[in-house]
């Protein structure tokens, strides 16, 4: 039978074994486990306060891995984040859904993970270790360990910005989703960070839009350079929601307009 | 707050207008249980005890099941019972047997062999939830996979996988054919005289009912012996009849209560979860619940079953359409459940709400192993609706006319013949399009405008043309290779003759006298042979000895002890026919028929219906309907 | 394993239950404290026909594992009237038509009451945000909606 533990101190956690789930909101572990808990021998239900604090802290704003995303459409500090907040579920989701869980939310889900990714979060382990949001999220299945919480630089809202496309609105979900982070320095761009989510098995940079951007100004050449571009990184798969032959069409088309919104 | 809208100027001359109800602001009666959350749905009822019931299902699309192993899942804690095939009293089914239609094709736990991912193999009764779901998933399963078929038309071909034993050219049959007929006229000579041919293919995809509420039941054991079941099935004595058939047990044990759907949608006719939950309460005398999960909705609930159109029509550059030919497949997944009826629904609805001189369908209900389809809204219909419009705006662009001008050209009026032989009457197409087009800001002709329902009939329209028959696609011989097309035919092998109307199947002698349709209850008037002007009258030229019925042989036809093919299809539209009267235009709609001296209704059939109804028999076994040898032995509850 | 206590006030009268460890809160509810105006429609947080408040705001009680429920305050359609007399909400709903089958319509109410209640004159975008969460497969959306702006402050009749 499954197994459920309370973690008070996260700082004292077990370490966790290959069949060992981290409960936080419940959008995705109590899901999992209405439907059989298949593969789940324990459960660790994090109940430390501490864990979801929103507190600025040197240059960013660290984020508590259980914060959820009502939580952080509260914190006026992550204003930039709030429209991809804003899209996870309804209005129950985000009152429960984390922002450690949304880290590990499987395809097409992770919308606010791959906001992460484009805003060049650090993700901050129970055990010390931080890394940077993208070796995370390339180790994810792979690695084992509890996320504390993750920091994000301050963002100029101006300078960020994030696009989902679904079927149905307010709440579907991701087609795709777009994340964009467009430093400004003299009438050019520095160094552009641009997250897809629901093109891959988890959040994945475009790389090859990014280096069409950076340095540049962000004008119609730049921009067509970045749609031709933006496939480069990306993996998108069939799914039941869409084609990988209909995200391959259509993810310049949403770039483009997402980065012309910002012109 | 309401958005209707009443267009009382439209046939104010044929409507009451002193209605109580309609047209005026309602409360609904059940909506301050709903407000209060205290409207009871079947799980809404509480039992000490309860246990639930989980299924092991299908991986695969089309499996021979060589083994199951349940000893591990046996040994799980809290597992009480777990049900395979076997204990299954009469584990072979079909919905419509109560009905006598079609063939027990269906086990309700797959014991050989699965014909769709998600078929359940076995159940696990346990006290909770999650450990019945743990237990299920540890049933062993030793699969031998089969090759599956996805595709209608892949499904037809001789060589195509087996879906079903008990069909086994993989699809209903529709005595003596493999396929719902529909003839009127010759379609192929239309299509030699029009000036343009347009076909195109229409395919639409399963939808599922997707209801707020799953499919589910709670079987509890009564005193008396009695099982109460709480469910949330659509069709109540439905269920209960099925439980009974697949349980082989009298009705008379059976407790059911229902009638408080959360959603349904046609989906929760199937009677699957009824069984089910009475089996496991049967087996642990305890309370057993039986819910499908979401996901079990989704991937085992029956949805409205694929349909392909393929459309072929001949049309004068004027717009008339004087020719179309239907080849319709009809997708009911690995069992026939509701797919049956689908296609003689659908069949008759053709050609459309349009008046064609010719007309011709070959409609197949086709086994595939997709997951059984069933009920959903106005399936049968809406499909083929979908298809006749998209072909009607297709035609529209071929010949140059604006598409609602080519609607209201073609659409029936009053009086039209229609493609089964029955008479058209409160047609309301060409005032629906004027109305569509007002509200869309849509320019109509001077001559659109003035069009009406009511006016533009002719003899013409009203007659029922020679009718070319054929006899292809017999049961059996498209497997055997011997056939091979799908549309209608171009060897016509008889022609009945104009004026032939056809069977009628109102006047099939009804079981009961008080299941005999009576016109003054009916609520609408009966079909006027006067007014048909220029149609071979059905009753009115002979009045003693009424129009054969098209099922006796026609002339023309070649010498053979088979039924005739032109038969109308099984659905088509059945109201009494119409008893000689004598012609009076004014009569109100609303007003009851004068009594018929002879009895017309039956004038096809002899012997003539007993005048008198049957003394009540007590000791006749109570049947509903089910009666082939060896099909069943429900029929073991008595008449009360 | 050995059930757990869990306690908590259940639209204001206190609960004490023994659940399952791994049970969710919508079972705890409905078998264990009779509540049965929350619904199960997926289990997976797809539907809202499950949606409770809890400390006034909407959560997913199917999602929410019953042990944490501990020391909450819980709210259901099966508290929203007071007494015999209805809530603006229900009134609106009753009077608006804004239910067919019924399956939807607790959850519908507790997610326009935790809007109502933070936000007495919504918009009818934030009304529509509000109930972004919950199906209603009868396809009865807009009745839903105008029944809550008319239970808005000032509108009700």
């Amino acid at each position: 039978m499954i197994e459920i533990e309370r973690l008070d101190d996260v700082a004292r956690a077990p370490a966790p074994g290959p069949d060992v789930r981290v409960l936080a909101g419940g959008t995705l572990v109590m899901r999992a486990l209405n439907y059989g808990g298949h593969g789940i021998g324990r459960i660790l239900r994090l109940t430390d306060p501490a864990l979801r604090e929103i507190h600025s802290e040197g240059g960013g704003v660290r984020i508590g891995a259980a914060a959820t995303m009502a939580d952080v459409l509260a914190a006026p500090d992550l204003a930039a984040l709030h429209p991809a907040a804003q899209v996870v579920g309804g209005p129950a989701i985000r009152n429960m859904a984390t922002v450690g869980g949304n880290l590990f939310a499987p395809h097409p889900y992770g919308d606010f993970a791959m906001a992460l990714l484009a805003a060049n979060a650090q993700v901050h382990w129970a055990d010390g270790r931080a890394e940077p949001i993208e070796a995370m999220l390339g180790a994810r299945g792979r690695s084992a360990g509890i996320v504390a919480a993750v920091t994000v630089p301050r963002l100029q809202h101006s300078e960020f910005r994030f696009r989902k496309v679904s079927r149905t609105k307010p709440k579907g979900v991701s087609l795709m989703s777009i994340a964009a982070h467009l430093p400004r320095a003299g009438g050019r761009l520095g160094d552009v960070r641009i997250g897809f989510g629901a093109m891959g098995d988890r959040p994945l940079r475009a790389t090859g839009a990014e280096q069409a951007l950076s340095g540049r100004s962000l004008d119609p050449a730049a921009i067509d350079a970045a749609c031709a571009a933006c496939l480069d990184g990306l993996a998108p798969a069939d799914d039941p929601l869409a084609s990988e032959w209909y995200r391959r069409q259509v993810a310049p088309i949403h770039l483009r307009r997402l980065l012309e919104e910002v012109r | 707050m309401s958005s209707v809208e009443f267009r009382k100027e439209l046939f104010a001359d044929e409507r009451q207008d002193d209605l109580k109800q309609i047209g005026r602001p309602a409360i609904r009666q059940d909506i301050r249980g709903h407000v209060t959350g205290r409207t009871a749905y079947y799980d809404d009822h509480l039992f000490e005890r309860l246990l639930h019931m989980r299924c092991a299902r299908s991986p695969h699309h089309h499996a021979r099941i060589r083994s199951v192993d349940t000893s591990e899942a046996a040994r799980m804690p809290g597992v009480q019972r777990i049900v395979l095939a076997k204990d299954v009293p009469n584990n072979l089914n079909t919905l419509l047997s109560l009905i006598n239609f079609g063939k027990d094709d269906e086990p309700l736990i797959a014991g050989t062999k699965v014909s769709y991912r998600g078929e359940a193999v076995a159940a696990v009764i346990a006290e909770t939830e999650l450990q019945a779901r743990q237990a299920a998933a540890a049933i062993r399963v030793d699969w031998e996979v089969l090759p599956h078929v996805l595709d209608v038309e892949e499904a037809l071909k001789p060589d195509a996988p087996q879906v079903n034993a008990v069909y086994p050219d993989n699809t209903f049959d529709y005595e003596p054919y493999d396929h719902v007929k529909l003839r009127f006229g010759d379609v192929h000579k239309g299509f030699a005289a029009a000036d343009e041919i347009v076909e195109a293919t229409y395919q639409m995809s399963p939808i599922e009912q997707a209801p707020m509420e799953t499919c589910g039941a709670i079987a509890v054991p009564e005193t008396a012996d009695r099982i109460l079941c709480h469910t949330g099935t659509q069709a109540l004595f439905f269920s209960l009849g099925t439980t009974a058939k697949l349980l082989d047990m009298p009705s008379s044990r059976l407790h059911f209560v229902g009638g408080t759907v959360g959603g349904g949608f046609g989906g929760k006719v199937d009677s699957i979860t009824e069984p089910m939950a009475v089996l496991g309460a049967v087996l642990t005398g305890r309370p057993v619940k039986f819910q499908w999960d979401r996901e079990e909705e989704m991937q085992v609930g029956a949805p409205r079953g694929a349909e392909r159109w393929v459309i072929r029509d001949g049309v004068m550059r004027d717009g008339r359409i004087v020719a179309r030919s239907f080849t319709g497949y009809f997708d009911s997944g690995a069992y026939t459940r509701l797919s049956s009826y689908a296609g003689t629904k659908g069949v008759g609805h053709l050609p459309g709400p349009y008046s064609i001189p010719n007309v011709a369908a070959n409609v197949f209900c086709i086994f595939t192993n997709r997951t059984p389809a069933t009920a959903m809204r106005g399936f049968g219909i809406t499909g083929v609706d979908f298809a006749i419009e998209c072909h009607m705006d297709r035609v529209a662009e071929r010949v140059g006319i604006d598409p609602i001008s080519l609607r209201i050209l073609n659409a029936y009026r009053d009086g039209d013949m229609k493609a089964h032989r029955r008479t058209a009457k409160n047609t309301a197409l060409v005032e629906c399009c004027q109305v569509v087009a007002d509200k869309a800001g849509w320019r109509l002709s001077a001559e659109d405008r003035a069009a009406s329902s009511l006016t533009g009939t002719t003899a013409e329209r009203q007659a029922i043309p020679e009718t070319a028959l054929d006899e292809e696609g017999r049961i059996g011989e498209r497997r055997a290779g011997r056939v091979t097309g799908t549309a209608p035919t171009e060897r016509s092998t008889g022609r009945l003759p104009a004026g032939t109307r056809g069977r009628d199947h109102a006047a099939i002698p009804v079981q009961r006298p008080d299941m005999e349709i009576l016109s003054e209850r009916v609520g609408h008037r009966m079909p006027d042979p006067a007014e048909a002007g220029g149609a071979p009258p059905l009753a009115a030229a002979a009045p003693a000895r009424p129009t054969p019925p098209a099922a006796s042989p026609p002339p023309a036809r070649p010498a053979s002890a088979s039924p005739p093919p032109a038969s109308p299809p099984h659905a088509a539209p059945a109201p009494p026919p119409a008893p000689p009267r004598q012609p009076e235009p004014a009569q109100p709609a609303h007003r009851s028929e004068p009594t018929a001296p002879t009895a017309p209704a039956r004038g096809g059939h002899d012997p003539a219906p007993p005048a008198q109804p049957k003394p009540y028999e007590p000791d006749k076994p109570f049947s509903r309907g089910v009666n082939r040898p060896g099909v069943s032995r429900f029929l073991t509850g008595r008449r009360r | 394993m050995p059930k757990i206590p869990v306690r908590f006030t259940l639209n204001e009268a206190e609960v004490g239950l023994f659940v399952e460890p791994q049970s969710n809160l919508l079972e705890a509810l409905r078998r264990g404290a009779g509540d049965l105006s929350p619904k199960y429609g997926c289990g997976q947080g797809t539907c809202g026909a499950c949606t409770v408040l809890i400390d006034g705001e909407p959560h997913l009680s199917c999602l929410t594992l019953a042990e944490a429920a501990e020391g909450r305050r819980i709210e259901t359609t099966a508290g929203l009237a007071q007494g015999s007399s209805l809530h603006a909400l229900q009134t609106a709903f009753i009077e608006g038509f804004a239910a067919q089958c019924g399956y939807c319509t607790p959850g519908m109410l507790m997610a326009a009451k935790a809007l109502l209640d933070r936000n007495p004159r919504p918009s009818r975008e934030e009304v529509i945000d509000a109930i972004s969460g919950n199906l209603c497969r009868c396809t009865g959306y807009e009745p839903i909606v105008d029944a809550i702006l008319a239970a808005t402050e000032g509108r009700a009749a």
